[in-house]
């Protein structure tokens, strides 16, 4: 498997390690109740089809990505760094 | 003039001036160079060639391919010994030995034949109904008895002395096959400028050109394919690489491949590999790997003699041999009818053709008329009959009446199946073609395009054409500027017509579908009746389409006679997918240099050779090699040396590699900030040149790593980690600022490699620092307290950090110097501390030291231990949040009962602790009820004189005092032991502040 790295290109998933969903927000740990996250750590969807979720790109630049995968088929739409536009240092 | 008695007088694609010697069972052959084993052994006559799986029949070579279900050999011997090669592509090389496989005591007499005796027992599900029960009889009786009687060769039983090698390469076009739409396609995209990788399983490329009497523009087809070999060789994008079988296909354009760089020589070169496992990433493929011819079912099909056509006009043409010289054709199509016309220019009598089509054709007959042989249209062999090998033949003529038929030969075809195999991999399904009457491919992988035999497209013609077109689409796709289409070939018109005949009743004996499992069509009948109908489970109740071949001959006869007991069509029976590997491929070329010592990378610390100058003796620890301990002359056991060296440190000064802990440099106007959130005590508040123990949680509340973090700066910090953690840390880190605190100014970076970092502990440990340590740095403990941090310089200039730290409890400092110092750090501070005995200490003595002081490591960081458990509690501060800080307040969590962290010291002091071993109330029972924790880590202390253990208990050390029972039943060790503290010395923290 392939995932175009923003910054690297395209590598071997073997560069990279896998986290999985993206997009979760986690809830502030002094304020939030136990259920939400209780949610937050364990609770996943597991769809048959698009899929937003992270990986680390260790063998590489370091970067978090989120790579948006059909799980059917393992086909990747998309290849976007995690972290925000205009949140990187000097931004 | 080597004389080989079923040689042709010329042709084929072998030297005849090159003779080759080989072995097969003992006894001396000769070939020639450009010859399979299976090819150099029909030249010499011999047929029978191995036994069959299950009845042990005899068994001959059916195919010229990869798909040979028969054929199978021993290859080399000794430690290079490699079962279930396929003689029909093991290529000749001087001196080749081969073994016959599944025989006993040899393969013209054969003991275990008279399973052939027993048949009507040996049906589908045999092993299922039979062997059932008692069911301890499995084990020890019916499946050691099986498996002698039934094997497939014996592999090697010495370490294999050849090396694999793994290798990458990456290209535009991938063409997988080098027959006519492989070799236009390579052409096509090589003339673009493309990048090109031809990959051809056989050591000569040129695929079915090479077994056939063609003509291109009126020419030999051979010279056609001279001069495109010779210009894809002249392309420099263009990679040709024969030998290479492209075994599957993988996410995204990856292609598993392996070169067999040195199968056919007697040994390797030196410094080159056996064979070498290569990833593929192509952006683009052409499949071309032609089709694989099919066998029909009858009575006495599996007789050495019965041959596929394609095989024996593979034989014939492209070898020079006759694989018989009387010779009979039983044919469901066109194709297969020059299969007789090739025999009889090399000389073979040929005996009739029988084409099990009704019509009778006048231009067929009149070609049967020119050969001699006696046309049979509608007719069918019921049998094929020999002792050993084929004899005769009987058929059913389309009257009806039996005739018998002599004759060493008989080329059977039923058509072909497209090897369509790589575009299965990735779970696409091949769907049934009425008009090519095969499986052709359906959802075809993206990037892929299929050429072709391989697509179901039967002519020379149209694999020309395919193999330029989608080529030339591909690499236009791709930015290119396609060469112009290539000129079509004049090639003369192909008859494809077949009406495939999947089975002949009515002969006596049995009908194979399967021949390297042995399956017969009675077999698929009775799958059919107990119910067994889909085409996964025929496969799993009788096996068809297991084993070494995966069913590429068998596999549609199979499904054709389950569509027959069904009622159903074969479109509507299905097929089977496939997966990789095509072919059997050999872990050693999936594994490359990865064995042994080298199934990972060691690392090495930045001190490692003056450890090993020093003597050390060194343990793998993760990924790691680390001096364990330092035996002095006269120490016979690790003990003894472990001792001397834990007793320098606690009255001396010892000294200890520490470089392989992980170092995170972490810089920023939020770096304090973060360190909060990550950590969970508080960090705004250390001063800048102090040093603070950290604990860290996962997120869900449980511990994930602990270590000392120092402020070097107002934004900068030094981060360390566990050697183990090393890695997830920063990724977890990383996580952290990019994915859930992308706001917070900070940057980090792991600077574990650039320094190499000593541990110097004992109460002489300040004085032999003082001797290194340049002179305008103070260390008297006013100056530099327990916990403080400074840059420093040492030996005369070179930059260093100083901590003062303690694992062992003792007056302690860290020192840090690039990594290139390392061993000269080491050997410089043995120096300044010979005069107070300074002793190099190991990993084995650090580990007791930290016992002694009840300090936590990786035993207790086992992933399934809170703050709590560990006593660390006090660090998880009440006023912020941090990772894990919600999870760890879960009831189950903060329980009181859970077992936690207490010290435990045996009872009769001579008793040994065991780690492993689990707590039980002094008179309670063995049992899991009963379980009240167990032991994590133990150590001989020599301070105290007798065994010391940590170990996670519940009440944990609101029991000190209690006894309870160490239960090791693995070790068989049961003895009381006391709750203590676990911390076994200088609880008050007087020796490291001293």
């Amino acid at each position: 498997m392939l995932i175009s790295c923003p910054h690297c290109g395209a590598r071997d998933s073997q560069e990279f390690a896998y986290l999985g969903a993206a997009d979760l927000q986690r809830p502030d740990g002094l304020e939030a109740s136990l259920a939400a996250m209780t949610d937050y750590v364990y609770l996943r969807e597991n769809p048959a089809g698009r899929l937003r979720e992270l990986w680390y790109h260790r063998g590489g630049c370091g970067r978090w990505l989120v790579v948006t995968r059909d799980t059917r088929n393992h086909r990747i739409e998309a290849v976007e760094p995690a972290r925000p536009k205009g949140t990187e240092a000097g931004a | 003039m080597t004389h080989h008695p079923f040689r042709t007088a010329s042709g084929g694609f072998i030297d005849r001036s090159k003779p080759v010697r080989f072995r097969f069972d003992g006894r001396d052959y000769r070939g020639f160079e450009g010859d399979t084993l299976a090819s150099a052994l029909l030249a010499e006559g011999v047929r029978l060639v191995g036994r069959s799986f299950k009845y042990h029949r005899p068994r001959g070579i059916l195919s010229a391919g990869p798909e040979e279900p028969n054929a199978l050999v021993e290859l080399r011997s000794g430690a290079r010994r490699e079962p279930n090669t396929r003689a029909t592509v093991a290529e000749l090389f001087e001196g080749l030995e081969a073994t016959s496989q599944n025989r006993w005591p040899s393969l013209t007499f054969d003991l275990m034949s008279v399973n052939g005796l027993f048949a009507p027992g040996l049906v589908a599900g045999f092993y299922y109904k039979t062997f059932m029960w008692p069911s301890a009889f499995w084990e020890k009786l019916y499946e050691p008895l099986i498996r002698r009687a039934a094997g497939l060769g014996r592999a090697a039983n010495a370490e294999d002395p050849d090396h694999y090698e793994k290798a990458f390469a990456f290209c535009d076009l991938l063409v997988i096959g080098s027959g006519p739409a492989g070799l236009a396609a390579a052409l096509a995209a090589g003339r673009s400028g493309a990048r090109v990788i031809l990959c051809e399983q056989d050591f000569r490329l040129g695929g079915q050109l090479l077994a056939e009497r063609r003509e291109i523009d009126g020419r030999p087809a051979t010279e056609w394919l001279a001069e495109t070999i010779a210009e894809l060789a002249s392309l420099d994008t263009v990679r040709l690489m024969p030998r290479t079988t492209v075994f599957g296909l993988y996410d995204h354009g990856v292609f598993g491949a392996v070169e067999r760089v040195s199968d056919h020589l007697p040994v390797p070169p030196p410094h080159q590999p056996r064979q070498r496992g290569w990833r593929i990433y192509a952006k683009r493929s052409v499949l071309a790997a032609g089709a694989i011819e099919r066998p029909i079912v009858f009575a006495g099909n599996d007789k050495p003699g019965v041959m596929l056509a394609s095989a024996v006009r593979s034989y014939v043409n492209r070898f020079g041999v006759l694989p018989g010289r009387k010779a009979v054709l039983f044919t469901a199509g066109d194709e297969a009818w020059s299969t007789a016309a090739d025999l009889s220019a090399a000389g073979a009598e040929i005996v009739a053709i029988i084409d099990s089509r009704p019509d009778a054709n006048p231009a067929r007959a009149d070609l049967a008329r020119k050969l001699g042989a006696r046309y049979l249209a509608g007719g069918a062999v019921t049998a094929a009959r020999g002792w050993q090998q084929l004899d005769h033949i009987t058929v059913r003529e389309a009257s009806g009446a039996e005739t018998v038929l002599p004759c060493d030969l008989l080329a059977v075809s039923n058509g072909w199946n497209p090897a369509l195999h790589l575009t299965s991999h990735q779970n696409g399904k091949p769907v049934w073609n009425e008009a090519a009457q095969a499986f052709v491919p359906g959802d075809v992988p993206p990037g892929m395009a299929v050429a072709g035999n391989a697509a179901g497209r039967w002519t020379l013609a149209e694999a020309l054409v395919d193999g330029d077109r989608l080529s030339r689409e591909a690499v236009a796709d791709l930015g290119f500027t396609p060469a112009p289409a290539a000129r079509m070939p004049a090639i003369e018109a192909e008859a494809t017509g077949l009406l495939p005949v999947w089975r002949v009743k009515g002969g006596r004996g049995k009908a194979f579908v399967d021949f390297q499992n042995d399956v017969t069509d009675k077999d698929v009948e009775i799958a059919a009746r107990e119910g067994f109908r889909s085409v996964e489970h025929l496969k799993r109740y009788t096996t068809l389409g297991m084993a070494t071949d995966q069913g590429k001959t068998s596999n549609l006869s199979g499904l054709a006679l389950m569509a027959e007991q069904t009622g159903q069509s074969i479109a509507a029976t299905g097929t089977t997918r496939f997966r990789p590997p095509y072919t059997p491929v050999a872990i050693g070329a999936l594994a490359g240099h990865h064995r042994g010592r080298d199934f990972r990378s060691t690392r090495l610390s930045p001190t490692h050779e003056w450890s090993r100058q020093a003597g050390a003796v060194f343990i793998e620890s993760g990924a790691w090699l680390r001096a364990q301990y330092y035996p002095q002359p006269g120490e016979n056991d690790w003990l003894t040396s472990v001792n001397r060296e834990v007793l320098a440190v606690r009255k001396g000064v010892g000294l200890c590699d520490v470089s392989t802990l992980g170092k995170i440099d972490i810089q920023g106007r939020d770096a304090a900030t973060f360190l909060e959130r990550v950590y969970t005590n508080g960090w705004a508040n250390l001063p800048v040149g102090k040093a603070r123990y950290g604990l860290m949680l996962r997120e869900d509340g449980f511990v994930f790593d602990d270590g000392t973090t120092s402020r070097l700066g107002e934004n900068h910090f030094l981060m360390t980690t566990t050697t183990a953690n090393a890695e997830r840390v920063m990724q977890h880190l990383e996580f952290c600022h990019q994915v859930l605190w992308p706001e917070l100014d900070l940057h980090m970076a792991s600077v574990s490699d650039q320094w190499a970092q000593a541990a110097v502990a004992g109460p002489r440990s300040r004085e032999t620092l003082a001797r290194l340590v340049d002179a305008p740095h103070d260390i008297s403990n006013a100056a530099f307290p327990y916990l403080a941090v400074r840059e420093i310089t040492v030996a005369g200039g070179i930059p260093a950090r100083l901590f003062r730290l303690s694992f062992s409890g003792e007056l302690a400092y860290e020192l840090a110097v690039p990594a290139r110092y390392g061993d000269a750090m080491m050997a410089a501070l043995m120096e300044e501390g010979r005069d107070f005995g300074i002793t190099p200490y190991g990993i084995e003595a650090l580990g007791v030291l930290r016992i002694e002081k009840g300090h936590v490591a990786g035993n207790e960081l086992n992933g399934q231990t809170t703050a709590r458990d560990l006593g660390l509690g006090g660090l998880m501060s009440p006023r912020k949040d941090y990772i894990g800080r919600l999870m760890a307040t879960r009831p189950a969590l903060t329980e009181p009962n859970r077992p936690m962290l207490a010290g435990f010291k045996p009872v009769n002091k001579a008793d040994r602790l065991r780690a492993g071993a689990h707590f039980l109330d002094l008179s309670s029972t063995a049992t899991m009820e009963n379980d009240l924790g167990f032991m994590t880590s133990v150590a001989f202390s020599p301070h105290l004189g007798h065994w010391i253990g940590l170990g996670l208990i519940r009440g944990g050390t609101s029991r000190i005092g209690e006894r309870v029972r160490a239960h090791d039943p693995v070790r068989g060790g049961d003895f009381e032991v006391e709750i203590c503290s676990p911390v076994f010395i200088d609880p008050e923290g007087v020796r490291l502040r001293g």
